[in-house]
């Protein structure tokens, strides 16, 4: 194993695992024999090669940094929230709703007022599996598994059946929203060549501040990274674990149900029916892996992300790869991303039954052989 | 015939562990026929040297000579060819088998893939006569006492043709009486041609049972010296590089008000089984009480039951009388309970995250390390430097990781983390575990300084000596239940190994004289 200290390892992991994806991504077109030095080039330029194009991949990254978000902070807390999706469409559909319902407010009540029920709902939505499993000990993947499809076939169901006919502009999409709840900047967009690029962005990067802030800065995220490591000390430290998990996930609800908002409000500026969960809350789940959980790391790595979207669609046009092996080659990468994380789990268990030796050699002083051998490997790491 | 003086030599083991040393040139020669002692501290490498002699680590540097011929130990499989065998001190028991059954597993001599059992059990038997360890082959582990399983695990070395039995701390785990048969036993396999390695850092065991002592210090061989010609203190000098006092001196108690008081406690364990059975005491300002007992016998739940960790089945707790029966952590903290745990891993830190997060566990939400909610990182670095200061926890900083601290520092950063909120009653559960005499010593300082100031103190220990040297008052748990309550002046251990061994008062007394 390469001997690196702890930061340079957390910045080469990943870096190692995107080149490793962007090879395979070769390896494929060269089977299919298409020219990845062509396909590639003709993603930067999709991506990164006009202003327009710079404004779509900012576009693309506003709602995957908030669900992101959201991801870090449950596992945090060592809650694996795999509902994001979920909590995005439920965001998405509350903020529309509202923007529907009040279409004349003017926009400094509605505007806020459509993104703060979005972000509800969506904190709504995950303060069930965070209440079930800190009272009941209910598996949170199952729950949040299983709600994503309760959230998408409600949302169809409140598209067609609960919204009043009148927000509708068929059977299967509402109308657009007014102006006032739009997060639409024509500055903006002008800034970047008429692009669909809105004022989520800074709501995205609003949220990056704000995160670190609670997680580093507050006693909320004192107690949230606490009982994440050790819910045992935590408790024994007077912190109420349930209390913790719950809040934890309604933050990561919060985080995701703006995740959905800013699609709403800002990228479609209306709600359709949905046949499959959003993709941005699986995305999210990798980008915040890939980013280490750190702010700094998610913003780069919803960057990438979206880079990867957005130019695919490049590499189509530009390359003459299809879509299919486009969407091989971000596979790869996120195949490869996903692999990483499997190896720092693989580490932090390591980590863990490497405590727990120590802990019980401390008890008794019994030999273990091996600890001898990981505690040296493990201090290097 | 052998052609060595000695049936094991172990000459110049080193065992580098990328760039630190924790064997550095350290030699071990066993006659035959000797119960050799191998005294050293926590970390001092005695594991590892024995780990290298039974195959699970290859020395870097050195060599092994048994009964004088060279050898070259590279699996655990060779150390068992080469009749080495391991009395492991956690056993390495499977509970549902039995006897019979525990010692075969791995090998069961079998016809035709079915295992020979009636002959295996016959062999047992007869091993187990031969060598006086009144084993019964056919017993379930889960049904035996932890003495006769750990003769289960010594019958199994044996059955496996074991020459050179090492015995890993052995005696950590049983009362006084298992001790006394132990040594018993040890004595008889030597008496058998068998020679022994006794891995321990208890002097007085050594005393009792060694013919030799080799004592390591910090990786390095300080010397192999005769048992019978070397006095405890010596050895102690030897282990530690300096003198040691064994006893912290100590004046009289000034007992005052009663600060806790439990009245009929009932606690269940995990299971929903009564661990502890309703039980009455109470601790006085000025006093240390200490809970005596075997691991198993109710401390544990007890300790949880008064600090919050677990649900109360019955009957009352109260502190400075604050009704306190079921209350949450927090409150009863709040109230003034200090709580130095058990597993110090478990509950007493967050490995992961810095010292200086560490020693702000239990006051981080309040000011001044924190207002309004959020975190002053400022005024918890000072509170660590000062706890470090004052509690001389060793550290190259304050941020780094607690779980990179060593065993005796990450307990005493417990102790100052407790200390230092200056409540009433110091709740302390097993705080020497696993820590050197120097670290012992300071914590039991500590206690004494903490009751001198008035506080109430409750201990908990498994370890007679502690027990004995702190505590004003003894009682003693078993099953559950107060089996006596005595005084360590008038008490010995004798009589405290029969009470926790579930005697009556009376007849303990009885017995003893």
């Amino acid at each position: 194993m390469l001997k690196v200290s702890q930061p340079v390892k957390k910045v080469l992991v990943p870096l190692i695992s995107i080149i490793a994806g962007f090879l395979v991504g070769a390896i494929i077109m060269l089977i299919f024999s298409y020219s990845p030095v062509q396909a590639y080039a003709s993603m930067i330029r999709g991506a990164l090669g006009t202003t327009s194009s710079i404004g779509e991949t900012l576009r693309q990254a506003t709602p995957l940094i908030l669900t992101a978000l959201g991801f870090s902070v449950a596992s945090s807390a060592g809650f694996f929230n795999i509902g994001l999706s979920g909590q995005a469409l439920a965001g998405w559909v509350g903020s529309i709703w509202i923007a529907l319902a009040f279409p004349n407010l003017p926009t400094y009540i509605l505007l806020p007022l459509a993104i703060i029920v979005g972000a509800l709902a969506g904190a709504l939505t995950a303060a069930i599996p965070g209440f079930l499993r800190a009272y009941f000990g209910t598996s949170e993947v199952i729950v949040t598994i299983m709600l994503n499809y309760v959230v998408l076939y409600v949302s169809t169901y409140l598209l067609q059946s609960a919204m009043p006919a009148s927000f509708r502009s068929s059977q299967d999409a509402t109308k657009t929203i007014s102006s006032h709840a739009s997060l639409r900047m024509d500055w903006l967009s002008n800034l970047f060549g008429g692009s669909r690029v809105h004022g989520g962005l800074f709501i995205a990067l609003i949220a990056l501040v704000l995160v670190w802030v609670i997680m580093k800065k507050t006693t909320l995220g004192f107690e949230i990274r606490a009982v994440g490591m050790n819910p045992f000390a935590s408790e024994y430290a007077g912190m109420s674990s349930k209390r913790t998990i719950i809040m934890s996930m309604v933050l990561s609800g919060t985080l995701a149900g703006l995740g959905g908002v800013v699609e709403g409000l800002g990228t479609y500026q209306n709600f359709f029916t949905q046949t499959a969960s959003l993709s941005i809350g699986f995305d999210g789940m990798a980008v915040s892996l890939l980013g280490s959980g750190s702010s700094v790391g998610i913003l780069l790595s919803a960057l990438l992300f979206s880079v990867l979207k957005i130019g695919g669609l490049g590499m189509q046009t530009g390359a003459g790869v299809p879509f299919e092996i486009v969407s091989i080659v971000i596979a790869s990468i996120i195949f490869f991303v996903a692999i990483d994380y499997v190896i720092g789990l693989l580490f932090k268990q390591r980590q863990n039954r490497e405590t727990e030796q120590i802990a019980a050699r401390t008890d008794s002083k019994a030999t273990v052989a091996v600890t001898d051998e990981q505690k040296k490997g493990g201090s290097t790491k | 015939m052998t052609k060595s003086d000695y049936v094991i030599e172990m000459r110049k083991i080193t065992k580098d562990f990328s760039g630190f040393k924790a064997n550095d040139e350290v030699d071990l020669k066993v006659k035959p026929g000797e119960i050799h002692a191998l005294l050293g501290e926590n970390g001092a490498g005695k594991s590892t040297l024995m780990n290298i002699l039974s195959g699970l680590l290859a020395p870097t540097s050195g060599e092994i000579l048994i009964n004088g011929e060279p050898v070259k130990i590279d699996n655990p499989t060779v150390a068992n060819q080469l009749g080495i065998g391991m009395v492991h001190q956690h056993f390495m028991l499977v509970d549902a088998f039995t006897v019979t059954e525990n010692i075969i597993l791995g090998n069961e001599p079998s016809t035709g893939g079915v295992i020979n059992r009636k002959q295996a059990q016959k062999e047992i038997q007869e091993l187990s006569d031969h060598y006086g360890l009144s084993v019964d082959p056919t017993a379930k582990i889960s049904d035996i006492s932890v003495g006769m399983q750990q003769r289960a695990e010594i019958l199994k070395t044996l059955y496996r043709g074991a020459n050179i039995l090492i015995f890993d701390e052995p005696t950590a785990v049983l009362t006084p009486q298992e001790i006394d048969e132990l040594i018993e036993i040890m004595k008889g396999l030597v008496a058998e041609g068998k020679s022994i390695i006794l891995i321990t850092h208890k002097l007085v065991e050594i005393k009792l049972a060694a013919d030799r002592c080799t004592v390591i210090r910090r990786g390095k061989s300080i010397g192999t010296v005769d048992v019978a010609k070397t006095s405890s203190e010596e050895l102690a000098t030897m282990m530690v590089g300096h003198s040691v006092t064994f006893k912290v001196p100590k004046s009289p108690a000034k007992i005052g008000e009663p600060i806790l008081n439990v009245k009929h406690l009932e606690v269940k364990e995990s299971r929903g089984i009564a661990a502890v059975k309703g039980i009455d005491f109470t601790v006085h300002s000025g006093e240390i009480l200490g809970i005596a007992g075997i691991d198993g016998n109710g401390q544990t739940e007890l300790i949880e039951a008064l600090t919050g960790l677990r649900k109360v089945a019955g009957g009352s707790i109260e502190i400075e009388g604050h009704d306190l029966t079921n209350a949450p952590v927090r409150k009863i903290t709040e109230t003034g309970v200090s709580h130095v745990p058990e597993d110090r891993h478990k509950y007493g830190l967050v490995l992961q995250m810095s010292l200086a997060e560490n020693l702000a566990l239990q006051t981080y939400y309040k000011s001044p390390l924190s207002r309004h909610g959020i975190l002053d990182y400022k005024k918890i670095r000072q509170h660590a430097l000062r706890l470090i200061k004052t509690y001389d926890i060793r550290t190259t900083n304050e941020q780094l990781k607690a779980g990179e601290l060593s065993g005796g520092n990450q307990q005493k950063a417990i102790i100052a983390r407790e200390l230092d909120r200056d409540a009433n009653l110091i709740i302390v559960s097993q705080p020497t575990r696993g820590l050197d005499v120097g670290a012992i010593e300071y914590i039991h300082r500590q206690l004494i300084d903490q009751r001198d100031q008035g506080k109430a103190v409750l201990l908990v220990s498994f370890e007679l000596d502690e027990i004995m040297n702190l505590s004003d008052r003894i009682i003693v748990l078993h099953d559950g239940k107060i089996a006596g309550e005595v005084r360590p002046e008038t008490t010995s251990e004798q009589e405290l190994g029969l009470l926790m061994a579930g005697s009556s008062k009376q007849a303990a007394a009885q017995e003893v004289k």
